[in-house]
């Protein structure tokens, strides 16, 4: 078992259930993402089924089952954002890293992450990239941006 | 009954607190449904069954509302009967219209809705269902496109078979039933019983079908294509063909299969015998020289694999031998073909089973002998129905014929196998014999024959007290092996079948079957065993006849090369 598993199991109950949710907040947080392992060791834990487990995940936008890409990118869904267009942020950027929210590009590159509100209304539509943020997004500037990130990588 | 409530203006007596479907059902009322089930966790998922309280005026859902004292109902009101059809409307605004294409047509509750509800065009249009075909499984195909998440599958394989291979995955509008991180069936923890198919109301869910590869055989000239039939079979397709549920249509089944083109047709329950003069002196051995107890059988191979994955503590606990269906086709490639001087290449094995499981068990590769398989092609008893129809027999008309000797002749022991208790009874029969010389005086063990999901009795047999249980339905022998892990050891042989009554409820039967028509195949099968005269598996002259000509003696050395296996554990997420 991963260590960053092991030790968030250990603090918690066995056969708890209750504590299902917490326990993988606590894994992602540690891990990054849900791996088969840590669900199917949960399981283990509090005697639950990993097809439930993954239920259970999957109901909530915060779990990712996927490692996070070097760049991870956070798209704000808030109310502000969304009159201002981030629905057509999100869209673009889905399509031009052939990814989906909560997936990783092959190349472990990006990775992106719907958010509710970051409190940065002022600068909507916002994205945060890898702790960086970008006001105003629209279309053609994520295109530019990601072009940023991956001329960055090719430079290092 | 405690209570009274009003229905479409008449009172009923009702009992307060009960599922107000249940009082509604109780009394003759029938309110459509497509994710009920009685005995079941209420779900509420797919509101058809709406009735409207007029006390507030309100559309409540009957089968997760219990009744109240007093309660006013409408089960056909105007506003009732229009938001079914609304509903009906929505479930299709993203179905694939390809009932004409769909296993389930005509065996659609979905379909059958529509027209119930006189849903004739398309008022609603929603985004296609786009989901991959789950095609992973040897024994189960889901098709995600057809299920309208009703939740049954799901409810079933938790409550009955303590699997939960599957559950709900995402939210809202993307919700699917899926395995963990929504892979195949294949590595999920799906032991292929099918009871999800049986509850399943569209098409979303079937077994893996083998009829082509069949007729493609029956087509080869070249070929000698056997086929065998399981004892649950030949009592459950009475109905189907207009006859009286539970009938027993054995004869008009040789004759049939016959027609189709079968060069052999053998019968199971002449294998479940040879099962049984195995299993029995197994279970001697083990006694008499102190082997590991309680021992499981092993003829049900969705509990094979239940017990690979869940319960590999307990696998010597299993008796190493073969089910009958493997048993069969061991001895038609060995013995059968020496016999006929056929060449087992040129041999295609079909077998009849009310089991999706047992396509998975011949696929197993601990089941073949030398390159060979035991068994090519496992048909459901849906797929022999198909096939009937298909070759357009009319099974009702024809004239009994018998199976084909040898591998034909079986005791009524043997055809027991079909019911939950069934296998133990045999067991007991002919181990009675082998310890004490003579035959049980009263050969009908009623402790543990019916429908009930656990039965445990002791029986004497010499000087040795036996404590024998009976399980169906996984959770029920998971429920037994939890006390046995503890430390109970009064019990010294356990039948586990995975589907609740045995194979007569078994995952490969018709769709639509109710608890009586599962009663009346199990009371068929007893009758058989009242009739008839050779009621033990040891009296078989066929089996004794197979031991003296080519086996040798139960245990042997070639019934070990032959009629026996093992297991392993199975890493899959549980």
């Amino acid at each position: 078992m991963k260590p960053g598993i092991a030790e968030v199991l250990e603090i918690h109950e066995k056969g708890k259930r209750d504590s299902l949710i917490p326990i993988l907040q606590e894994i992602q947080e540690k891990e990054g993402y849900l791996s088969e392992e840590a669900v199917v060791e949960v399981g283990k834990h509090l005697d639950i089924p990993s097809s439930r487990i993954y239920g259970v995940a999957t109901f909530y936008n915060q779990f990712r089952f996927q490692p996070t890409g070097r760049y991870h990118i956070q798209v704000c869904r808030g109310t502000a954002c969304h009159v201002l267009g981030s629905a057509t942020v999100l869209e673009h950027l889905e399509k031009l890293l052939h990814i989906k929210a909560g997936q990783t590009t092959r190349d472990g590159l990006f990775s992106i992450e719907i958010v509710a509100c970051i409190g940065a209304c002022g600068l909507a539509p916002v994205i945060n990239v890898g702790g960086e943020f970008h006001a105003q997004v629209d279309a053609a500037r994520v295109a530019e941006i990601i072009d940023e990130y991956r001329k960055r990588e090719e430079t290092i | 009954m405690d209570c009274t409530i009003e229905v479409n203006n008449k009172k009923i007596a009702a009992e307060k607190g009960e599922l107000l479907i249940d009082a509604l059902s109780r009394n003759g009322i029938r309110v459509p449904t497509l994710c009920h089930m009685k005995n079941f966790m209420p779900s509420g998922s797919c509101r058809m069954c709406v009735v409207e309280n007029q006390s507030n005026g309100r559309l409540i859902t009957s089968c997760s509302y219990p009744v109240e004292e007093g309660m006013k109902i409408q089960t056909n009101s105007p506003r009732v009967v229009e938001s079914r059809k609304v509903i009906v409307e929505l479930l299709l605004s993203n179905h694939p219209d390809d009932c004409l294409y769909c296993v389930r047509n005509g065996k659609c509750t979905l379909q059958d809705l529509a027209g119930e509800h006189n849903v004739v065009e398309r008022r609603i249009s929603g985004k296609k269902n786009d989901h991959h075909k789950d095609l992973s499984s040897l024994s189960i195909v889901r098709d995600p496109d057809k299920c309208i998440l009703c939740g049954r599958c799901v409810r079933v394989c938790e409550e009955v078979m303590d699997v939960s291979a599957i559950d709900y995955i995402n939210r809202g509008s993307r919700s699917v039933i899926g395995t963990a991180f929504n892979k195949g069936l294949n590595v999920s923890s799906c032991v292929n019983c099918g009871q999800c198919i049986l509850v399943c109301p569209t098409g979303a869910l079937s077994e893996k079908p083998h009829i082509n590869e069949v007729q493609m055989a029956l087509n080869d000239k070249d070929k000698m294509v056997i086929v065998q039939y399981a004892p649950a079979v030949t009592v459950s397709i009475a109905e189907e063909f207009g006859l009286e549920p539970g009938a027993d249509l054995n004869g008009m089944l040789n004759a049939a299969l016959r027609k189709m083109g079968f060069d052999r047709v053998y019968d199971t329950s002449f294998s479940a015998d040879l099962t049984i003069m195995e299993e029995s002196a197994e279970l001697i051995h083990r006694i008499q020289n102190n082997g590991v107890l309680p021992m499981i059988t092993s003829c049900c191979p969705a509990w094979i694999k239940y017990a690979e994955e869940f319960a590999h503590d307990m696998l010597p606990n299993l008796s190493t031998c073969k089910s009958p269906q493997q048993m069969l086709g061991a001895v038609v490639k060995s013995h059968i073909s020496e016999k006929e001087q056929k060449d087992p290449h040129q041999i295609y094995s079909v077998s009849i089973m009310p089991c999706v499981a047992k396509k998975f068990e011949a696929q197993r590769e601990n089941m073949t002998h030398r390159g060979i398989t035991d068994v090519d092609a496992v048909l459901s008893t849906r797929e022999l129905i198909r096939l009937i129809r298909l070759y357009g027999i009319e099974i009702e008309k024809l004239e009994p014929e018998t199976a084909d000797s040898p591998l034909g002749v079986r005791s009524s022991a043997g055809k027991l196998f079909g019911n939950t208790g069934g296998v133990m009874e045999a067991a007991i029969r002919t181990a009675y014999y082998a310890l004490t010389g003579k035959d049980l005086v009263s050969f009908r063990i009623p402790e543990i024959r019916g429908f009930r999901g656990r039965k445990e009795t002791r029986i004497r047999i010499g000087d040795l007290e036996l404590g024998v249980a009976v399980v169906s339905g996984l959770k029920n022998a998971h429920l037994l092996l939890e006390e046995i892990r503890n430390g109970r050891n009064d019990i010294h042989f356990i039948e586990v079948m995975a589907c609740p009554g045995g194979c007569v409820a078994g995952g490969g039967q018709r769709i639509g079957c109710g608890e009586s028509d599962i009663l009346a195949r199990m009371r068929t099968l007893y009758a058989i065993d009242d009739q008839e005269t050779i009621k033990m598996s040891h009296k078989n002259p066929e089996v004794a006849e197979l031991y003296r000509e080519f086996l040798g003696e139960p245990l042997g050395h070639k019934s070990h090369e032959l009629l026996h296996t093992s297991y392993m554990k199975r890493d899959v997420m549980l």
